[in-house]
């Protein structure tokens, strides 16, 4: 049914006005595993999320060199509406961002609602579903129509999934998605981190290299030589053999908390 | 470490390890308000002081000073500060409210009587001037409609300008917007009479009417709807327009179904803020749209009469008892009808506002 896809970068570059933030990246991620970002704060990683649905520029004054192959489709090519990669690329944030002014069965079907579909029946069976698939249903099933903003932290995240999962994007990018978390709600989305592999290409920026090894396939180090320089990919292999056996010395440092 | 803490203390002065110390007791503060008052109206009585507002100023004054002296003899200079600080803010709420509270109660108070059904529902025609009777009918339908009319043009330009400076507005049209609305906020209500006036009627060639009035009305609005709108619209989370972009949402519609029904309430708040304003305004009426004792329904034709206008006529032509009760009428009705605004203002911004469990 979701079709999840892969991903190819090669020789991208981001900036912020003049300051270039990453430089030079290529990776390719595969579909329907867990690609994890690791690297110290201020690397790029985020930035480099951000780039791969096209979010990078919405923030007023930044752009992006390189290119972007989702599938063969280059997401940078002049005629690609940044709306519809959005919609193959969905994303979750670091801090749970429910739409304050909607019920939790809105929130769910926000994206399918703005998008024109109007059908109850439809809408009702979207919202069970991803609901469900964020592990959310049980908790909330009996409240669909109470704000979404008054459920718990760990809660509203999995909501925030939901709504990312509702719109059936062919990929998942997630932002440090347990950072504002308890380990007991850190754990839950670990759980459907899991789960969502086996329909979504997921890529997820973590700080915490105990989650990077738990849930990911395959991780991919960050770097930076100096304050003000851009971050910069290290290294990117199984997430196995970087956490046992990496083949730079700066992967090992960082990893074994020699720095960062 | 405790020879780190003692050799700080021991140059400087020695800072007391004392957890507790002496507090006057809760009912002290009003117990010095009460005897300052005393004292204050003893002083304005023996002094022969005509103004009660001399002997509140008094009383105040005592009231600041006894409550720090007192302070600092059982508590010490810190909650002294305090007590002063506190003080002062008590003090100059009451100042606040006084005039606001005696302009309410004196302006119930002699307009109460004439205000009932027939003075609602009647205008001055074929209404001796000098004599009683008569009514706010036509100049209530006026406000009304000059108003309405205002804010229907006001609202929504105000709105859009305000969406672009937040959304997208960059660069020097965005600074330039920016400042003509300051420059517009700043505009005194007769100048935008006379713009109206010279543009309008003279230029263009059309005659008094109260369209011509809601035209230097919307003029008088449209900063304030900017203004308040794009303080609002800032304080949307940048994170939801972000959430909204990442579900494949294009941005005219983030703005208008994420950002705008976020913004709601204040938004709202902020259009009645400006109706109430503008309800008030007297200088550019009495310029466009002339005045009249009939009834005219059609805004678009001939003179209209308005409130803020009515009670002034009242006031200085007819000049004798009749009109002064009149015109304290209409100046209840008017303070009703903003009061009202901003309490269904308020009802709006607490009914809209988001939602918390909390």
């Amino acid at each position: 049914m979701i079709m999840a896809k892969r991903i190819d970068v090669s020789g991208l570059s981001a900036y912020y006005g003049t300051t270039k933030a990453i430089e030079d990246i290529s990776m390719s991620i595969e579909p329907r595993s867990v690609t994890a970002f690791i690297g110290p704060s201020g690397c790029g990683k985020s930035t480099f999320l951000r780039t791969l649905n096209r979010m990078h520029e919405v923030i007023p004054g930044a752009r992006v060199e390189g290119k972007v192959l989702l599938d063969d489709e280059n997401l940078y090519a002049s005629n690609v509406d940044p709306v519809a990669v959005r919609r193959s690329v969905g994303m979750v944030f670091q801090r749970p961002n429910p739409f304050p002014t909607m019920s939790i069965y809105d929130n769910v079907v926000a994206g399918l609602k703005l998008a024109g579909v109007r059908k109850k029946a439809v809408l009702d069976d979207v919202v069970e579903r991803s609901l469900k698939g964020a592990n959310l249903w049980k908790e909330v099933h009996t409240r669909l129509n109470k704000p979404g903003a008054g459920l718990s932290g760990g809660q509203q995240q999995r909501l925030c999934i939901a709504r990312a999962i509702a719109v059936e994007p062919q990929v998942l990018l997630m932002d440090e998605p347990c950072s504002a978390l308890d380990p007991i709600s850190t754990l839950a989305i670990e759980d459907l981190i899991g789960e969502l592999k086996s329909q979504f290409t997921i890529v997820i920026v973590t700080h915490n290299m105990q989650q990077a090894a738990r849930v990911s396939d395959r991780t991919a180090f960050f770097n930076l030589s100096g304050v003000g320089q851009p971050g910069k990919l290290i290294e990117l292999d199984d997430t196995q053999r970087i956490f046992s056996n990496p083949s730079v010395q700066a992967t090992e440092d960082y990893i074994s908390g020699r720095f960062g | 470490m405790t020879a780190a803490t003692t050799s700080v203390t021991a140059d400087a002065r020695p800072i007391s390890r004392k957890l507790t110390a002496n507090r006057l007791p809760k009912w002290a503060p009003a117990a010095i308000a009460v005897g300052s008052i005393a004292v204050g109206c003893g002083i304005g009585a023996v002094g022969g002081l005509e103004s009660h507002l001399q002997w509140g100023l008094i009383s105040a004054v005592l009231f600041l000073l006894g409550s720090y002296l007192v302070s600092a003899q059982v508590e010490g200079r810190r909650q002294a500060k305090d007590r002063f600080a506190t003080s002062v803010v008590w003090v100059a709420f009451i100042l606040a409210v006084v005039p606001l509270v005696s302009l309410t109660f004196y302006t119930v108070q002699q307009g109460i009587s004439v205000v009932n059904g027939n003075f609602l529902s009647h205008s001055m025609r074929g209404v001796i001037q000098s004599g009683p009777g008569g009514g706010i009918y036509h100049a209530l339908i006026g406000t009304l409609q000059q108003v309405g009319l205002a804010t229907l043009m006001a609202a929504p330009l105000g709105l859009l300008t305000a969406v672009y400076l937040v959304e997208y507005g960059r660069g020097k049209l965005a600074k330039a917007v920016t400042f003509f609305v300051d420059v517009m906020t700043g505009i005194p209500s007769i100048v935008a009479g006379l713009f109206i006036l010279s543009l309008w009627n003279l230029a263009l060639g059309f005659s008094y009417s109260g369209f011509s009035g809601s035209l230097a009305l919307a003029i008088l609005m449209i900063p304030v709807v900017v203004r308040s709108t794009e303080e609002m619209l800032k304080l949307v989370p940048n994170e939801l327009r972000e959430a909204s972009y990442a579900l494949g949402v294009p941005k005219w519609k983030t703005i208008l179904r994420i950002v705008l029904p976020t913004a709601i309430g204040g938004i709202t708040t902020g259009v009645m803020l400006a109706v109430a304003r503008i309800t008030g305004e007297t200088a550019p009426v009495m310029m466009l749209v002339f005045g009249a004792d009939a009834i005219n329904t059609n805004p678009f034709e001939g003179p209209q009469q308005s409130l803020p206008m009515y009670i002034w006529q009242q006031y200085s032509m007819v000049n004798n008892d009749f009109g002064y009760a009149r015109a304290w009428g209409a100046a209840l009705v008017l303070i009703a009808f903003v009061m009202g605004l901003n309490l269904i203002a308020r009802g709006i911004a607490r009914w809209r506002s988001p939602k918390g469990g909390h």
